[in-house]
């Protein structure tokens, strides 16, 4: 699947020289583009495809009404206000830029608005066999649907708005079979967490992957999304997923998937993207998917992670020296003991959102958890929807009222907590469950800690006040 | 822009952790930038908290070194350009070290601080060199792809830089001039697979 997308979208390659690789879709937000659109003016050019662009502000924008007398919007919304005068003259820097471009913009206000990643496949724009790009690592994202999607510089921003086109090699490929049938309780998340604990945080660098087997292609699209948006957790520059009938039903109807014939003409072209039986890798992993059990991470960064239950692996069992330093000292920031599991560690916060876990399915299984019961006292839990359209349908389906009954704050959509830009973040010293994808230091707040885990399990942990295994909670609130 | 390397000699200065994610090099509440300049004094300003006492960077024989010698998988984690940006704002113009991210080693060439991959036992020669004396001098010559620490030489090392990221460098070759060179050939593909669409 990887070398047909790759193949079609070769413009050219000089000897010795990387592939002229065609972008289909470029994606563009506030943080990472405004040195690319500037370099563009300099240079005396243009976006060349403004109808191949599409921009979202999504790492800046608040989830919450800062201002209680600053009345409400035309849909009698509070209206929001930028943490600080840097994220505001970033954001009013890609509308100016957009609007100089001709370039589509969900901006603040839009009904379409969301986490960039999250507006994408739920506008329809992101298509099976396509390639895509933004400045953001977590665009593998739309390899769930079978496109080629990586993360990019803003120096390749400013080439793709110039020219449609980047400068690549070939990367190798590695397939992630992952067979059986996941257990209650074991979601997509999981799948994904255990992955990167088993091949760690540069296994599978230089490599695209490709999810394979029956758990994979048991998953939901927004399931499937979750699992490809870590991919470049593990290094990876991209993550796949072959586009199959859960694909087309997901994205028939969609604002902007084709229609009519063209529908048809797309979906028989779709069906030939499939890798061919007996197609070869670079490298293999297998994951036997009915063993896999909730995950969370214990260390700083998404390959230190392990089963609910497992004890935390102690540095003196570790052979290798670097090793060794490396988790004594993860160990050290994220105050926790080794040899023991992180069950009934007390947490300060719940984070419940970002472009891996802010989709309706998130939410619902939030829901699900919190239905009926109360955030436990001292926990602050943050329900952040990854966009509008996402917000939309939560409150339709009354999940905001769950949430707000429980004591969960319900926000306005954004990358919020997952990246700490916008005003939503931890103190230091406080220890999060989080659905994001990233537990760097300092990733949700300067000296704040956080342990990676699905959304079942965070909920969990909203509503118990402690790391808690949500297989183990009453079964009504089991999905 | 055009990123130029030729030559280096300066010195090292040695921060051994692996990796290192560019939350640590540069953190999420610096990226409010709307140009490049101006994030020296974000690179790694809470890393270095918690990496503990005597950041290796704040020390004095660091002050104008312009090589940092690093452990594996360097710049990790999300695709800012503005860890590149910060390194260089702080006057380093190399990063050594055994693996690197892919994102962050793109972004790194495309902005002339040559990251320099070294096989393990040559890096571990290096950092051995550097902890016994941490003015040695180190050169980096991207012509003959080689690390030679000490005058006279102690130790000469390999690497390989892609050979057309290296020709830009060497050349000055403005990597958007050459994407733009080939526009016409753009436009043709772009005719030829539009009407599947």
């Amino acid at each position: 699947m990887f070398a047909k997308i790759w193949d079609a979208h070769v413009v050219h390659q000089d000897d010795g020289a990387p592939a002229i690789l065609a972008v289909d879709l470029h994606l563009v937000h506030e943080v990472t583009s405004p040195q690319a659109f500037a370099g563009l003016v300099r240079r005396g050019l243009r976006v060349r495809r403004p109808d191949r662009t599409v921009a979202t502000m999504d790492h800046s924008v608040p989830t919450v009404a800062r201002s209680t007398g600053g009345g409400g919007g035309d849909d009698g919304r509070a209206v929001l206000t930028v943490l600080d005068d840097a994220g505001k003259i970033q954001l009013d820097t890609l509308a100016r830029n957009c609007a100089a471009h001709d370039v589509r913009l969900f901006g603040m206000g839009s009904a379409q608005q969301g986490i960039v990643h999250v507006i994408g496949p739920e506008l329809g724009f992101t298509h099976p066999g396509m390639t895509i790009v933004c400045g953001d690592s977590h665009t593998s994202t739309h390899g769930a649907f079978g496109a080629l999607a990586f993360g990019i510089g803003t120096s390749e921003v400013e080439h793709v708005l110039a020219t449609q086109c980047l400068l690549q090699r070939r990367p190798r490929t590695m397939r992630v079979t992952v067979d059986g049938r996941l257990a209650a309780g074991v979601t997509a998340k999981d799948v994904v967490l255990a992955f990167i604990a088993r091949v760690g945080t540069g296994g599978a660098t230089g490599h695209v992957l490709e999810y394979a087997g029956a758990a994979i292609r048991a998953l939901d699209m927004e399931a499937r999304m979750t699992v490809c948006n870590m991919s470049i957790e593990a290094g990876a520059r991209a993550g796949m997923i072959a586009p199959d009938d859960t694909t087309f039903a997901y994205l028939a109807g969609r604002a902007h998937a084709p229609t009519g014939a063209a529908w048809d003409r797309a979906v028989a072209a779709w069906r030939g993207l499939p890798t061919d039986a007996g197609a070869s890798f670079d490298a293999e992993v297998i994951l036997d998917g009915a063993a896999l059990e909730p995950m969370i991470t214990y260390g700083t960064n998404p390959g230190m992670g392990g089963p609910i239950g497992a004890p935390v692996p102690d540095p003196d069992a570790l052979g290798d020296a670097d090793e060794r330093a490396a988790l004594r000292r993860a160990l050290a920031y994220m105050q926790v003991e080794p040899g023991r599991p992180l069950l009934g560690r007390a947490v300060d916060v719940v984070f419940v959102g970002s472009c891996t876990n802010g989709r309706l399915s998130d939410l619902r299984t939030a829901a699900a958890v919190m239905r009926g019961r109360k955030v436990a006292p001292g926990v602050r839990a943050l329900i952040v929807p990854g966009s509008e359209a996402v917000a939309r349908a939560a409150e339709a389906e009354g999940l905001d009222q769950v949430f707000k009954d429980a004591g969960a704050e319900w926000r306005t959509p954004g990358c919020s907590m997952c990246i700490a830009m916008n005003g939503d973040q931890l103190r230091p010293g406080q220890l999060a469950v989080s659905t994001s994808n990233r537990n760097f230091e300092g990733r949700q707040g300067q000296g704040g800690r956080t342990l990676l885990a699905s959304p079942l399990t965070a909920a969990a942990a909203a509503v118990t006040g402690k790391v808690t295994d949500p297989r183990t909670l009453a079964p009504e609130a089991a999905v | 822009m055009t990123a130029r390397f030729t030559t280096l000699t300066g010195r090292g200065v040695l921060l051994l952790a692996n990796d290192v994610d560019t939350d640590q090099i540069v953190p999420a509440r610096f990226l409010k930038v709307t140009d490049k300049a101006g994030l020296g004094d974000a690179l790694f300003c809470d890393f270095k908290n918690s990496y503990g006492a005597d950041f290796p960077l704040d020390r004095p024989a660091a002050v104008g070194a312009e090589v940092l010698v690093v452990g594996k998988n360097f710049g990790c984690g999300s695709s800012r350009e503005h860890a590149p940006w910060a390194l260089v704002a702080a006057g380093f113009r190399a990063v050594v070290a055994p693996s690197f991210a892919d994102i962050f080693r793109d972004n790194a060439l495309k902005n002339g601080l040559l990251p320099v991959a070294l096989a393990d036992a040559d890096h571990a020669a290096l950092v051995a060199a550097l902890t016994a004396d941490p003015r040695i001098a180190l050169t980096i010559d991207l012509a003959t792809e080689q690390l030679t620490v000490g005058a006279p030489s102690s130790l000469r090392a390999s690497f390989t830089v892609d050979p057309f990221a290296r020709r830009c460098l060497l050349e000055g070759i403005d990597e958007l001039g050459y994407l733009l060179s080939h526009l016409a050939q753009i436009e043709a593909h772009e005719r030829a697979q539009e009407p599947r669409a």
